[in-house]
C-alpha cells in the first residue's frame, strides 16, 4: 500500500516563531520526495507534523486523502526513521525489527519469520540475534529501515538518516535507499540538508528556507532553472551578479551589471515571467557554465584576472577577480588532459551563453 | 627524594588513619560478637564463642523487630519506588520554567529533619482519621501504615534522584520511535522505557529498603506500638546491651559485603560484554565467549574469604568447645576471686593480728612499765584520782592564757554578731536588704496588672 501526502495551507508556530509558513505541497503516492534546506529552515518540523508528533497551528495534513487532525503518531500510516535512528539498545536486532508487530500482538514465531524476511531485504541475513550495539553504522541504518518497514507504513519518513555516516557509506546508502524504495514501492519523504542526497535520490525536491517552500520540482529543474535567488544560491555552486533589467524579450532578459550587460534566461514562476524592465535582478552563472573565451565567442563575456587555481583531479577550479565585481568568481573546467593552465595574475576573458545564465529577482541568498 | 618519601609516608599515614577511623569501630564491634563476656567488649578476652548468634536467634523482641523492619522496608519499596519514578517522569514533562521549582519542592523532604517528618505524619493522619471518624485500631493509627507512609515521604525523593540521573541518559526519540511504530503510550512505557530503567529500579529498590531499614528518627514517632529493629535496638541500649547486638551487626556487615561483591561481579561481567560487543561491531574481533578469569576476580576472592572465615569460625568454635573454655574461665575467675578474697581476708587477719599485738604490748607495757618513773608519780594512777581538797571541775584546757577567747560559747556569740555586722553593703543604707526587695516587688505587682488590664 502506498498513499499520497497533502499539506494544505500549513502554518506551524512556536510562540512568536514561525517554523512553517503557508506550506502547500502534494506528494504523490509511491514517489521519493525530499525536503532540502539549511538547518533550522523548518523541514524537520514539517516532517513531525506529517508523522503526528506535532499538529499544525493552521491548515491540514492529509494522508491518502484522510485528514490526520487528532490522530496520534501511533495511529498514522507513517513510519519515521530518526536522525539518530533511535534503535532500542536493549533488544536484539530481530526484536527491534519486529517491534511494530509485537505491539500489534503478532505471535513470536510469526514475528521472527517476518523479521528474517526483512533482514533478507536489507541484506543482513543471520544477524537477527545480535545486539544493536554489535552492528556497524551502516548496518544499524539498514536495521532502522527494516524496523520502519515492518510496520507496513504507507509513507516512510526519513529525518536525515545518513548524516551520521561517513562519506563513502553515505554514497553507498543513497543507492541502497533508492533501491529499497523502488522495491517496496511506498512513498518516501526524505529530509536532508545535503543537496547531493536530495538530487540523486528524489523524484521531487522541495527547497525550503525559513519556513517557506521556495520551489518544488524535480532535481534537474531545481538545479538548472531555480525559481528564486535562494534556490539558485543554495543548490550547487553559483556566481551571482546584481544589476537592473534593461530589456526583456520572450524568455530572455538583459541585465545591466557593473561587470557589463549580461543576457540570461527569465525563469518563470507559476507560469509567470518574473522580471520586467527596470526590476532589480541577479544573474546566476554556474562555475561549470563559465569558460575561458580563448578564440570562441559567447553571449556574455567578462574581463577577469586569475587569482588562484585548485586541481581536484577531475576538475580544475579557477578563481578569478572579475572587473566590476567585488566577489571572487569561480570557474570549473573538466580535466580532459589538454587544459591550458592559466598562470596566476594573468588577465583573461571568460564567458558563457545566455541559455546557461539565469536571471532572478533580487532576493535573499543562502548563507555560505 | 626525601620530600617524596615524606609525602608518601604522610599519605600512607593518612590512608591508614582513615581506614582505622572508618572500620575500627566495625572491627571492634565484630570481635565483641565472639567474646563470651556478657558485656560487649574485647578486653579482657575470655572465650571465643558463637553463642551470641544463638542468643540473637532466640531474642523474640529483636526478631519481631527485624521481621517488622523487613515488612516495612518491603512496603516502602512498593510505595516509594513507583512514587519516585512518577516524580522523575514528571520532571521530564514539565515546562523548563517550572522545572527548578518543581525540583525544589519534590526534593525538600530530604532537607526536612526526620523527626519533623515523623511528627507531622502522625499528626496529619490523626487529623485524617478524625475526619473520617475512624477508630483507634483503624489504618490511620496503624504503626505499619504510618511508618511506610512517613518514611516514603523522603525515601521517594531519594529514589527520584536515582531515576532522574538515569532518565537524563534516555533518548526521548526512542519513546517517539515506539509510538511511531504503532505502540500505545502504555506499551512504549512498558517495552522501551521500563527496560531501560531496570538498573535504576534495582538501585532505587536497594536504596529505599536500606534507608527504611536503618531509619530511626522518623520511625520512632510513626511506629507507635509496632516495634522495629531500630527502636528495639534503642531500647536495648537503654536497658543494657549484650553482644547479641554485635552478632546482629556482624550478620548485617557480612550480608552487605556479600551483596556488594555480587553486584561488582555482575557489573564487571556486563562491562566486559559491552566492551566485547563494541569490538565486534568495529570488526576488530570475532564474537567469542568471554574468557572470564573468575578466580582472580577480587569480588570472588572477597566472597571466598568471607565464606572461609565463616567456616573457620564454625570449625574453631566446634573443636575448641566453648563450654569447656567457659568453665575454665569461670574456674579461673572463681579462682581469681577466691584468691582476692583470701588475700583480703589474709590482710584483714594480719591487720587484726597486728592490732591485737599492739594492744597486747600496750597493756603489757602499762602493767609492767609505766615509763613515768622520772616524773615523781605525777602520772601515777592514784595521782589521777580526784584528790581531796583539789578542784577538778575545771580542768586545764590549755587556753587559759587567751582569756576565754576560744570558749565555744564565745564563738557562737561572735557568729551571732557577724550575722548583723559586716555584709559589705553598709554604705547602701539597706538598699539591698531582702525586705526591701520584697517590698519593691510588691509595689510592682499592681503595676503589671494595670498594664495587663
Amino acid at each position: 500500500m502506498s498513499a499520497d501526502v497533502k499539506l494544505e495551507d500549513v502554518w506551524i508556530r512556536f510562540g512568536e516563531f514561525v517554523a512553517a509558513r503557508e506550506v502547500n505541497i502534494h506528494i504523490q503516492e509511491g514517489e521519493f520526495f525530499s525536503f532540502l534546506g539549511p538547518s533550522g529552515c523548518g523541514k524537520t518540523t514539517l516532517l513531525r507534523a506529517v508523522s503526528g508528533f506535532l499538529s499544525p497551528s493552521e491548515g491540514k495534513v492529509l494522508i491518502g486523502g484522510n485528514d490526520m487532525a487528532g490522530i496520534g503518531p501511533n495511529k498514522r500510516p507513517t513510519a519515521l526513521i530518526f536522525q539518530n535512528l533511535a534503535l532500542f539498545p536493549l533488544m536484539k536486532v530481530w526484536e527491534n525489527i519486529a517491534f511494530a508487530l509485537e505491539v500489534k500482538g503478532v505471535g513470536k514465531a510469526e514475528r521472527r519469520k517476518r523479521a528474517d524476511e526483512l533482514l533478507e531485504l536489507i541484506a543482513l541475513p543471520d544477524q537477527g540475534d545480535k545486539m544493536v550495539n554489535e552492528l556497524s553504522g551502516g548496518q544499524k541504518q539498514r536495521v532502522a529501515i527494516a524496523r520502519a518497514l515492518a510496520a507496513e507504513p504507507d509513507v516512510l519518513l526519513l529525518d536525515e538518516p545518513l548524516s551520521a555516516l561517513d562519506l563513502k557509506l553515505r554514497q553507498h546508502m543513497r543507492t541502497e535507499l533508492r533501491e529499497i524504495q523502488q522495491r517496496v514501492g511506498i512513498t518516501f519523504i526524505y529530509i536532508t540538508h545535503d543537496q547531493g542526497e536530495a538530487l540523486t535520490m528524489s523524484d521531487h525536491v522541495a527547497v525550503m528556507s525559513q519556513g517557506v517552500i521556495e520551489q518544488v520540482s524535480d532535481g534537474n529543474t531545481i538545479y538548472n532553472a531555480p525559481e528564486s535567488s535562494f534556490v539558485a544560491s543554495f543548490v550547487g555552486e553559483n556566481n551571482h551578479f546584481a544589476g537592473t533589467v534593461t530589456h526583456v524579450d520572450s524568455d530572455f532578459v538583459v541585465v545591466d551589471t557593473p561587470s557589463g550587460s549580461l543576457r540570461a534566461r527569465n525563469i518563470k514562476r507559476d507560469g509567470q515571467e518574473q522580471l520586467q524592465s527596470g526590476d532589480e535582478a541577479m544573474v546566476f552563472i554556474r562555475p561549470e557554465s563559465l569558460q575561458f573565451c580563448d578564440n570562441q565567442s559567447f553571449d556574455n563575456t567578462l574581463n577577469a584576472m586569475v587569482e588562484r587555481q585548485e586541481f581536484e583531479g577531475n576538475f580544475w577550479h579557477v578563481f578569478l577577480d572579475v572587473e566590476g565585481s567585488s566577489r571572487t568568481v569561480s570557474l570549473s573546467m573538466v580535466n580532459d588532459g589538454s587544459s591550458v593552465v592559466h598562470e596566476v595574475g594573468t588577465s583573461a576573458k571568460i564567458g558563457c551563453n545566455a541559455a546557461l545564465a539565469v536571471a532572478l529577482p533580487a532576493g535573499s541568498l543562502a548563507a555560505e | 627524594m626525601i620530600s617524596d618519601r615524606i609525602r608518601q609516608f604522610f599519605v600512607l599515614f593518612f590512608v591508614i588513619g582513615f581506614f582505622i577511623y572508618l572500620f575500627g569501630p566495625l572491627i571492634i564491634m565484630g570481635l565483641t560478637a565472639f567474646n563470651t563476656s556478657a558485656f560487649p567488649r574485647v578486653t579482657p578476652w575470655e572465650c571465643f564463642t558463637v553463642e551470641w548468634f544463638e542468643v540473637l536467634a532466640n531474642d523474640k523482641r529483636l526478631l519481631e523487630g527485624l521481621k517488622n523492619s523487613f515488612l516495612i522496608g518491603f512496603g516502602v519499596v512498593c510505595f516509594a519506588v513507583p512514587l519516585g519514578l512518577a516524580g522523575a517522569l514528571m520532571l521530564t514533562q514539565v515546562k523548563d520554567r517550572v522545572r527548578p521549582w518543581y525540583y525544589t519542592v519534590v526534593i525538600s523532604p530530604i532537607l526536612v529533619p526526620g523527626v519533623v517528618l515523623g511528627i507531622s505524619t502522625l499528626l496529619f493522619w490523626d487529623r485524617v482519621g478524625l475526619m473520617f471518624g475512624a477508630s483507634r485500631d483503624s489504618i490511620f493509627y496503624n504503626g505499619f501504615f504510618l511508618t511506610i507512609v512517613g518514611q516514603s515521604t523522603f525515601i521517594a525523593a531519594y529514589t527520584m534522584l536515582v531515576f532522574i540521573s538515569r532518565l537524563q541518559r534516555f533518548d526521548p526519540a526512542q519513546e517517539e520511535a515506539a509510538l511511531d511504530l504503532g505502540a500505545t503510550h502504555v506499551q512504549s512505557f512498558r517495552k522501551v522505557l521500563l527496560p531501560f530503567l531496570k538498573p535504576a529500579i534495582a538501585s532505587a529498590t536497594v536504596l529505599a529498603f536500606l534507608a527504611s531499614f536503618e531509619n530511626y528518627n522518623t520511625t520512632v514517632f510513626t511506629s507507635i506500638g509496632t516495634s522495629v529493629l531500630t527502636t528495639v535496638l534503642a531500647s536495648k541500649v537503654r536497658y543494657g546491651i549484650d553482644p547479641s547486638i554485635s552478632a546482629l551487626a556482624v550478620s548485617i556487615v557480612v550480608l552487605t559485603i556479600f551483596g556488594a561483591a555480587m553486584h561488582e561481579v555482575f557489573k564487571r561481567r556486563e562491562e566486559a560484554e559491552a566492551k566485547q560487543a563494541e569490538l565486534v561491531a568495529a570488526g576488530l574481533q570475532k564474537k567469542k565467549k568471554v574468557q572470564r578469569q573468575w578466580f582472580i576476580d577480587p569480588a570472588v576472592i572477597i566472597i571466598l574469604l568471607v565464606f572461609i572465615a565463616g567456616l573457620g569460625t564454625a570449625f574453631f568454635a566446634g573443636t575448641m568447645g566453648v563450654d569447656e573454655c567457659k568453665v575454665a574461665v569461670k574456674e579461673q575467675k572463681q579462682a581469681a576471686t577466691k584468691k582476692r578474697v583470701e588475700a583480703l581476708q589474709k590482710r584483714n587477719r594480719e591487720r587484726k593480728a597486728a592490732e591485737n599485738a599492739a594492744a597486747e604490748a600496750k597493756r603489757l607495757e602499762r602493767s609492767q612499765r609505766t615509763g613515768t618513773e622520772n616524773f615523781n608519780t605525777i602520772f601515777s594512777n592514784d595521782n589521777l584520782k580526784p584528790q581531796p581538797g583539789k578542784k577538778i571541775d575545771t580542768p586545764r584546757t590549755g587556753t587559759e592564757n587567751f582569756s576565754g577567747i576560744f570558749d565555744s560559747g564565745n564563738l557562737q556569740q561572735q557568729s551571732g554578731q557577724e550575722e548583723e555586722a559586716p555584709t559589705g553593703t553598709e554604705n547602701f543604707q539597706g538598699i539591698f536588704s531582702s525586705d526591701n526587695l520584697q517590698q519593691q516587688s510588691g509595689q510592682e505587682q499592681p503595676k503589671t496588672e494595670d498594664a495587663n488590664q
